[in-house]
């Protein structure tokens, strides 16, 4: 062969590279057949139950109890028991110590607990196992550093427990939403009653067995499972002194409206509709990645998600081309195979929902790009979907999806794209892209919005408070502002 | 000669052809996406999949002063056949040698697939005056060498001289004519993503078919970051002219599990149509046995000892 032929001698290109299957293995799991409430240290036998499922596949996983108003009572009681006989006398560096076991435990467990959290909720396991299991456990480290610096946190305000908290928690991180109320409520030196979701309430029940391990005190956790009923029971309860929500607008209206005076302390943590700023001198390439992360995480299923995205219209066109390419590249599917990037919509109502709100972006005019996918034929799925040629009055840019539905809409100036941002009803969350530093300081000022992340999204710390603005909510978890709705104040009725 | 257009100091690229403005790169970003990427599990039939494409896309490298005809001539076997006891295994694209070794390489693999690239122009500083850099060249492509691997010179590059940087590759790749131009980045030394991003456009647009993280000679070499940022240059190239450059991460790729990552972020940035030797090269000297040594325990089930593979 001569030289030149050699040169010409081009290889063939394969078709594609199909990754074998990865699983990650679910052995590691073992579930009951049923479980009850867990109340005061031991399980209640329920009087009513329900099938919690796999959304991935619709597989039955569990019976769990449907709570009646009577057994949140037995738990608010049992609560109230441990607080008072107990919980809120120990010294707090014994608090502190409960809360260190807790994360500790939570952190051998990790894998256990990320496959269960995946199959029960349907986020992909590499979510669940990188994201969502390191974040609850350093929520619980870090409020145990705080149960014995209460009076450093905020001197000369006497900080003192409130007493029962009520949590409710939404589907969407269920072990992390756990976390993020039952850590701080417990360094603040307060008894709880923690509700699951309906749909997701397995990771939660296993948590009761690492309170077990942790030897906490009977009562100072206690777990009732259910629907919305059982959530209106807790927070009905009488003795309930504080209800910590995190959930729908909706629902998060009706228990403000419930709950107006009573005198129960009260934090709610709702939608979002967050903008994603892309200014024309962003990098990229990483702004790409950030507008993917902001929006198809966790299926879209995550309230700060940023499910607007705002484009100067300078680059427009190279911004869109590259998402779009981007989305050919993302893996929808088994949620416990290690390479998957999307996963299951995680409730036939949810996915009713996205349809619904999706079919409303066509009609009323935006352009639909949805990447080729071939999706399992059992359970729920959606395919990551963008919408262009989006006007800021269509519902897919005023509602709340709450799925992996991205809206693109352009600005020209920062200061339309300020004001395009802050034109809804909520305010939880927004994303600025730009290499210029004084202009994510000059946006951040004028953004209402509870968090503004810069050249990143969805990033969370336990350190960084979180929480909403208007429609999206009030109070702050996380951070030292998170003990805060955990404790009232005594400075005022000591005087100077 | 190529006589480039004078570029302004402020760094302006050619009109013609059209070329993606240079922007920016976010470190943090880029470095959370390939460490990201990296978490691919590749098993079973996708992992010999990437074992054998890393075989055939290896360019079996030795860069030292002690080189010998003998050394490359043992060299240039294994890159022929890399495994003697399984003829299925593919050779490697190319072994990659100092110019004065390039007759003997090439006299070992005549007659088969494997090319034979010269490192050139001053390697690995790059300080030597242009005529130096052009007259080795041209005498490596006489010698008959299929590819040359450039540097850049770094130092005009980061003194923001980089019209003289341009001037130099345009020349370069002139002198090569026929043969296959890699420019060499060494981006070691270039300090920033933005500089790598910079300095990768820069190339391409004055006629790199290839660019190439690093010498090997420095610490620090590729990485999984750099070359995503690589890549992404390459792809936007691509998408504004439709000109399809090559890739080579080279220098401290030691283990088929690193092989494995690299391809899988090829495939995820660039798409199966880079999944060729044509278009991406891992430069490696130590590589290969360890594929091997997998390939052999994916279709055997069990790890053999390193003493059934060869050392050349």
């Amino acid at each position: 062969m001569t030289d030149l032929e050699r040169k010409r001698d081009r290889t063939p290109v394969p078709k594609e590279w199909a990754y074998a299957p990865a699983p990650e293995a679910r052995d590691v799991v073992r579930l009951e057949e049923r479980y009850g409430h867990y109340v005061g240290g031991t399980w209640l036998e329920p009087s009513e139950t329900y099938t919690t499922i796999s959304p991935a596949t619709e597989e039955p996983l569990a019976e769990i109890a449907q709570a009646t108003p009577e057994e949140v009572e037995a738990a608010v009681a049992a609560a109230r028991d441990a607080f008072e006989n107990g919980w809120s006398g120990i010294p707090a560096a014994e608090r502190a110590k409960y809360l260190f076991r807790i994360a500790r435990i939570l952190q051998e467990r990790s894998r256990e607990f990320a496959v269960l959290e995946s199959l029960n909720g349907g986020k992909p396991i590499k979510e669940s196992r990188d994201v969502d299991l390191p974040l609850a456990a350093a929520h619980f480290f870090y409020y145990a550093g705080w149960a014995d610096k209460l009076e450093y946190a905020f001197p000369n305000r006497r900080p003192r427990p409130v007493g029962v908290a009520g949590q409710i928690i939404p589907w969407n991180f269920p072990l992390l939403m756990l976390a993020w109320k039952i850590a701080p409520a417990l360094a603040a030196g307060n008894t709880v009653v923690l509700k699951p979701a309906e749909t997701t309430p397995l990771s939660a029940l296993l948590f009761a067995d690492v309170l077990r391990q942790a030897e906490l005190p009977p009562g100072v956790v206690n777990i009732v499972t259910g629907d919305g009923r059982a959530g209106a029971a807790l927070v009905k309860s009488d003795g309930v002194d504080k209800i910590a929500f995190t959930g729908s607008t909706e629902v998060g209206k009706a228990i403000q409206r419930e709950l107006a005076g009573t005198g129960k302390k009260l934090t709610l943590e709702l939608g979002g509709k967050a903008a994603n700023i892309i200014f024309d001198d962003a990098a990229l390439d990483q702004a790409v990645e950030g507008i993917v992360n902001g929006i198809y995480f966790n299926q879209g299923h995550v309230c700060c998600a940023g499910s607007r995205l705002l484009v100067q219209e300078s680059i427009y066109e190279p911004v869109v081309e590259k998402l779009k390419r981007r989305l050919t590249t993302l893996r929808v599917g088994d949620p416990l195979d290690k390479n998957t990037d999307v996963g299951a919509i995680n409730s036939k109502q949810q996915l009713d929902k996205i349809r619904e709100l999706v079919e409303s972006g066509e009609q009323e005019g935006a352009e639909i790009y949805q990447p080729p996918c071939r999706l399992p034929e059992q359970g729920y799925w959606f395919v990551p979907t963008v919408f262009t040629n989006v006007a800021q009055s269509y519902r897919i840019a005023q509602e709340e999806i709450f799925g992996p539905v991205l809206s693109v809409l352009t600005f020209r100036t920062p200061d339309e794209a300020v004001e395009k941002a802050n034109n809804t009803p909520y305010g939880l969350s927004a994303g600025v892209w730009t290499e210029k530093g004084s202009r994510i300081l000059w946006m951040a000022e004028r953004l209402r919005a509870g968090v503004v992340w810069a050249n990143t999204f969805n990033r969370f710390d336990p350190s960084s408070p979180f929480g909403g603005y208007k429609e999206s909510g009030f109070g702050r978890e996380g951070g030292r502002h998170g003990l805060e709705p955990y404790l009232h104040f005594e400075s005022a009725e000591v005087g100077g | 000669m190529a006589q480039a257009p004078v570029l302004p100091r402020g760094f302006e690229l050619p009109l013609e052809p059209r070329l993606p403005r240079v922007g920016s790169v976010d470190a943090v970003a880029l470095e959370e996406r390939a460490a990201s990427l990296a978490k691919r599990s590749i098993k079973r039939e996708a992992k010999v999949f990437a074992l054998e494409l890393a075989v055939r896309m290896m360019d079996l490298t030795t860069l030292e002063g002690q080189d010998t005809s003998g050394k490359v001539a043992a060299l240039a076997s294994k890159a022929i056949r890399p495994d003697p006891s399984d003829a299925g295994i593919p050779s490697v694209a190319a072994i990659c040698v100092y110019p004065n070794l390039v007759p003997s390489a090439l006299a070992r693999v005549e007659g088969t697939n494997v090319k034979v690239a010269s490192v050139a122009t001053a390697f690995p500083s790059g300080q030597s005056p242009i005529e130096t850099k052009l007259e080795e060249v041209r005498w490596v492509v006489e010698q008959g060498a299929d590819e040359v691997d450039m540097v850049i010179d770094r130092g005009a590059f980061l003194s923001g001289r980089y019209a003289k940087v341009y001037d130099e590759i345009v020349q370069v790749k002139e002198a090569c004519g026929e043969a296959h131009l890699k420019v060499i980045l060494e981006v070691a030394e270039l300090g920033t993503y933005d500089n790598v991003r910079r300095a990768s456009l820069l190339a391409m647009a004055a006629g790199a078919d290839f660019i190439k993280t690093s010498t090997g000679k420095l610490p620090g070499a590729a990485t999984l970051p750099v070359t995503l940022c690589m890549l992404e240059a390459i792809r936007d190239v691509y998408e504004e002219t439709g000109r399809m450059i090559g890739m080579k991460p080279a220098g401290g790729i030691r283990q088929a599990k690193q092989a494995v990552q690299y391809l899988v972020q090829l495939h995820e940035t660039l798409g199966v149509d880079w999944l060729t030797p044509d278009l991406y090269r891992l430069g490696a000297s130590s590589l290969l046995n360890d594929v091997l040594m997998q390939l052999r325990k994916e279709k055997t089930g069990a790890y053999q000892s390193p003493d059934y593979f060869t050392v050349d």
